[in-house]
C-alpha cells in the first residue's frame, strides 16, 4: 500500500434540487484513500453513501469542495471531461450488476475495452483475473445465462479490465445470498492483496465491511468515524 | 464491438426489428413499384406505337402524347395525306376511353394490316361482324376470355373473335365504322398513321404537311416515341413526387416511433454505457448505426418486394411495372435518409439522458 492518497475529498457537498424542495445528500466531506487500500463506507439508508459513490464516480458533480482522483480535481471538469474520465480512471461494480443483456460475458467486458478505446486483447494479467473470478468458462454466455454470483463476476472484470484507478462498489452483494456474497466480496479482497486495486466499498452490511482494511461510517450526510 | 452491439440489439427484439424492416421495405417497394409503374406505362404505350409501323403519326391539336382524347380529326384528311408526294398508305383509328387506363380502339382492319404487317393471331381470327372484338393475349388471359368470349362494352355485348400478340396499337379493337357511329363520331379519327415510300423521305413529309397543316402535331416514329416519358405524362410527375414525399413522412415516423421506443426501452443500458465512459458521441453513433442497418435491410427487402409487386401487377391489372435499378440508390437513400431524420430525436434524448437516473430506471 502507497502512502500517497489517490482519492482526495475536501469540504465535499452535494445539494439534489427535489422539485422546489433542496435535499443535501453531502454536507461538508473530507476523506483521503491511499493508493492500494480497500475502504468501506457504511452507513444507513439516506447516509449519503451513495452519492459519494457517484460524485466520486463523476456521474453527478459536486455541488461544492474538491474531489481529486489520481491527481485530477473533478470539480474542475466538464461532463464529458468527467465521462472521459471514467473510461480509465473509475470501474464501477454496481448491486444490479448492470450488465448488457444482449452482449456475451466476454463481449460486456470487452466493450468497456472499447468504449476506453484500448485494444480488444488483455494482457495475460487479466486472464489470470478472469481465472480468479471464476469465469473464464462463463464469457461466451449472456447475462441471463449467468447466476446473480456469476454476473457479479462479470461486472467485476468489466470493472478492472481498463486497469483503473480506483474500483467503486456500491452494494456488491446487495442482490446474493450469503454464499456468493461471501465469494464476491473474498475476490474483491484477493483483487485488491493481488494487484494492488484500490477498492471502495459501499455497503450496510457490517460483515461486509469488514473486508475492507478501514471504514468509514457516515450519517446525514457525514463522515462520523 | 459497436457493429457487434448494434446487431446484437437488433436481434434482441426481432419483433421490433422485424416490424421496422417491413414499414421501411414498404416505403421503398411503395416508391419503386410507383415510379416502375409509371414507366411500364408509358414504355408499354410507346411499344404499341411502335408496332403499329406507321412512319409518321398524326395528332390533332393540342393533344397530348398519352391521352384518351376522341376523334377531333375529320376522316376526310385520309385522302388528303393520300394524295401527298411518298405517302403510300394513311389510315386512322378513333380511341374511346373505357374504365380507368383502359381504352378501346377502332381500327380499319385491312388498311391497317397493310401499314403493320398484320396482328399475329394466337387464337381466332380477324372480325367477322359489326360485334366483333379483337383483344391481346395479356387481356385474354387477365379475363380469362378466349374465341366466342362475350364481353360487354358499354351496353354492348361484343364477341371476341380473335386472340393477338401483345405490342401491337391496343388492347381492345373493334371496326371502326361501329366505333365511330357508336361514340357519335361518325367521320371523325384520334389519330391518324402515314406510310411513306421510303423512310428517308419521312422528314420531308413531316416538313411539307406542317405547312399545309401548322396545328396539328405531327411526328416521325422515333420522334414521336422519344416523348413517352414520365415528364409527358401530364401530372404523372408531381404524383410521383407527392408519394414519394409521403413515403418519406412515413418512413420518418416509423423509425421515430420505433427508435423513441428503443431509447426509452434501453435507457438503463444508455446508463450503462455512460458509465463505463461512452461519451454522447458513442450513445448517438449507436442509435444511427442501428438505424441505418434498419433501413439498409429494409431498403434490400423493399427492392425485392417491388419484384412481387411487379409479378402481382402484370397478372392482377391491365397496367406494366418495370423494375427499375436506376431508382434503387435513390429509393434507398431516401429511406436511410428518413430514419436518420426519425432518429434524430431520440437519439439527442438519449444522448442528453442523465446516466444517474437512466441507470436507476426500472
Amino acid at each position: 500500500m502507497s502512502d500517497a492518497p489517490i482519492i482526495s475529498i475536501r469540504a465535499l457537498s452535494k445539494i439534489y434540487h427535489v422539485g422546489d424542495v433542496d435535499v443535501q445528500a453531502l454536507r461538508g466531506v473530507d476523506l483521503e484513500v491511499a493508493r492500494g487500500e480497500f475502504l468501506s463506507i457504511v452507513g444507513p439508508s439516506g447516509s449519503g453513501k451513495s452519492t459519494l459513490f457517484h460524485v466520486l464516480g463523476g456521474l453527478t458533480p459536486a455541488t461544492s469542495g474538491a474531489v481529486v482522483i489520481g491527481g485530477k480535481d473533478l470539480a474542475a471538469m466538464t461532463d464529458i471531461e468527467r465521462t472521459v474520465m471514467r473510461r480509465s480512471t473509475v470501474g464501477f461494480v454496481f448491486q444490479k450488476y448492470n450488465l448488457l443483456p444482449t452482449l456475451t460475458a466476454r463481449d460486456n467486458i470487452n466493450i468497456a475495452r472499447h468504449i476506453a478505446q484500448n485494444p480488444a486483447e488483455t494482457d495475460g494479467k487479466f486472464q489470470e483475473v478472469l481465472n480468479l473470478l471464476g469465469i473464464a468458462h462463463r464469457l461466451d454466455h449472456k447475462p441471463r445465462s449467468l447466476s446473480g454470483g456469476e454476473q457479479q463476476r462479470v461486472a467485476i472484470a468489466r470493472a478492472i479490465v481498463n486497469h483503473p484507478a480506483i474500483l467503486l462498489a456500491d452494494e456488491p452483494t446487495g442482490n446474493l445470498d450469503s454464499d456468493n456474497s461471501a465469494a464476491v466480496l473474498g475476490l474483491l479482497r484477493d483483487l485488491n492483496e493481488r494487484t494492488g486495486q484500490t477498492v471502495l466499498m459501499i455497503t450496510h452490511n457490517p460483515e461486509a465491511a469488514a473486508y475492507g482494511h478501514r471504514i468509514v461510517q457516515m450519517r446525514d450526510g457525514r463522515i462520523v468515524s | 464491438m459497436i457493429n457487434k452491439l448494434v446487431v446484437e440489439n437488433l436481434k434482441h427484439r426481432p419483433v421490433r426489428t422485424l416490424l421496422s424492416v417491413v414499414a421501411i421495405g414498404m416505403e421503398v417497394t411503395m416508391m419503386l413499384t410507383l415510379v416502375g409503374m409509371s414507366r411500364g406505362m408509358v414504355e408499354e404505350a410507346a411499344r404499341r406505337a411502335r408496332g403499329v409501323g406507321a412512319d409518321i403519326w398524326v395528332r390533332p391539336p393540342g393533344s397530348s402524347v398519352i391521352g384518351f382524347s376522341s376523334a377531333p380529326m375529320p376522316e376526310k384528311l385520309l385522302a388528303f395525306f393520300s394524295k401527298q408526294p411518298h405517302v403510300v398508305l394513311a389510315t386512322g383509328t378513333v380511341t374511346q376511353p373505357l374504365r380507368g387506363i383502359e381504352s378501346v380502339t377502332g381500327i380499319d382492319l385491312g388498311p391497317f394490316t397493310s401499314l403493320s404487317g398484320g396482328f399475329r393471331y394466337v387464337a381466332g381470327g380477324p372480325f367477322q361482324g359489326p360485334d366483333d372484338l379483337i383483344i391481346d393475349d395479356r387481356y385474354a388471359e387477365q379475363n380469362k376470355l378466349q374465341p366466342g368470349s362475350s364481353v360487354m362494352i358499354w351496353t354492348r355485348k361484343w364477341r371476341v373473335c380473335g386472340i393477338v400478340e401483345a405490342g401491337k396499337l391496343a388492347r381492345l379493337m373493334v371496326p371502326l365504322k361501329v366505333l365511330q357511329d357508336l361514340t357519335s363520331n361518325t367521320g371523325k379519327l384520334t389519330q391518324i398513321f402515314l406510310k411513306v415510300d421510303n423512310p428517308k423521305n419521312t422528314d420531308a413529309v413531316i416538313a411539307s404537311l406542317k405547312k399545309e397543316m401548322p396545328d396539328y402535331q405531327i411526328y416521325s416514329i422515333e420522334e414521336f416515341t422519344s416523348l413517352f416519358t414520365v415528364a409527358n405524362v401530364p401530372m404523372l410527375k408531381e404524383f410521383i413526387g407527392v408519394v414519394v414525399g409521403v413515403s418519406v413522412i412515413v418512413g420518418f415516423l416509423v423509425v421515430f416511433l420505433s427508435m423513441y421506443t428503443a431509447v426509452l426501452e434501453r435507457t438503463r443500458e444508455i446508463g450503462i454505457l455512460k458509465s463505463l465512459g461512452a461519451t454522447p458521441g458513442y450513445v448517438l453513433g449507436l442509435l444511427v448505426r442501428e438505424t441505418a442497418l434498419l433501413a439498409l435491410a429494409g431498403s434490400v427487402f423493399g427492392i425485392l418486394l417491388s419484384y412481387v409487386t411487379c409479378w402481382l401487377v402484370f397478372k392482377l391489372t391491365p397496367l406494366t411495372q418495370h423494375i427499375v435499378p436506376d431508382w434503387w440508390p435513390i429509393a434507398g437513400g431516401i429511406a436511410v435518409g428518413g430514419a436518420l431524420l426519425g432518429t434524430l430525436y431520440p437519439g439527442w434524448k438519449a444522448v442528453r439522458q442523465d446516466a444517474l437516473e437512466a441507470l436507476s430506471y426500472e
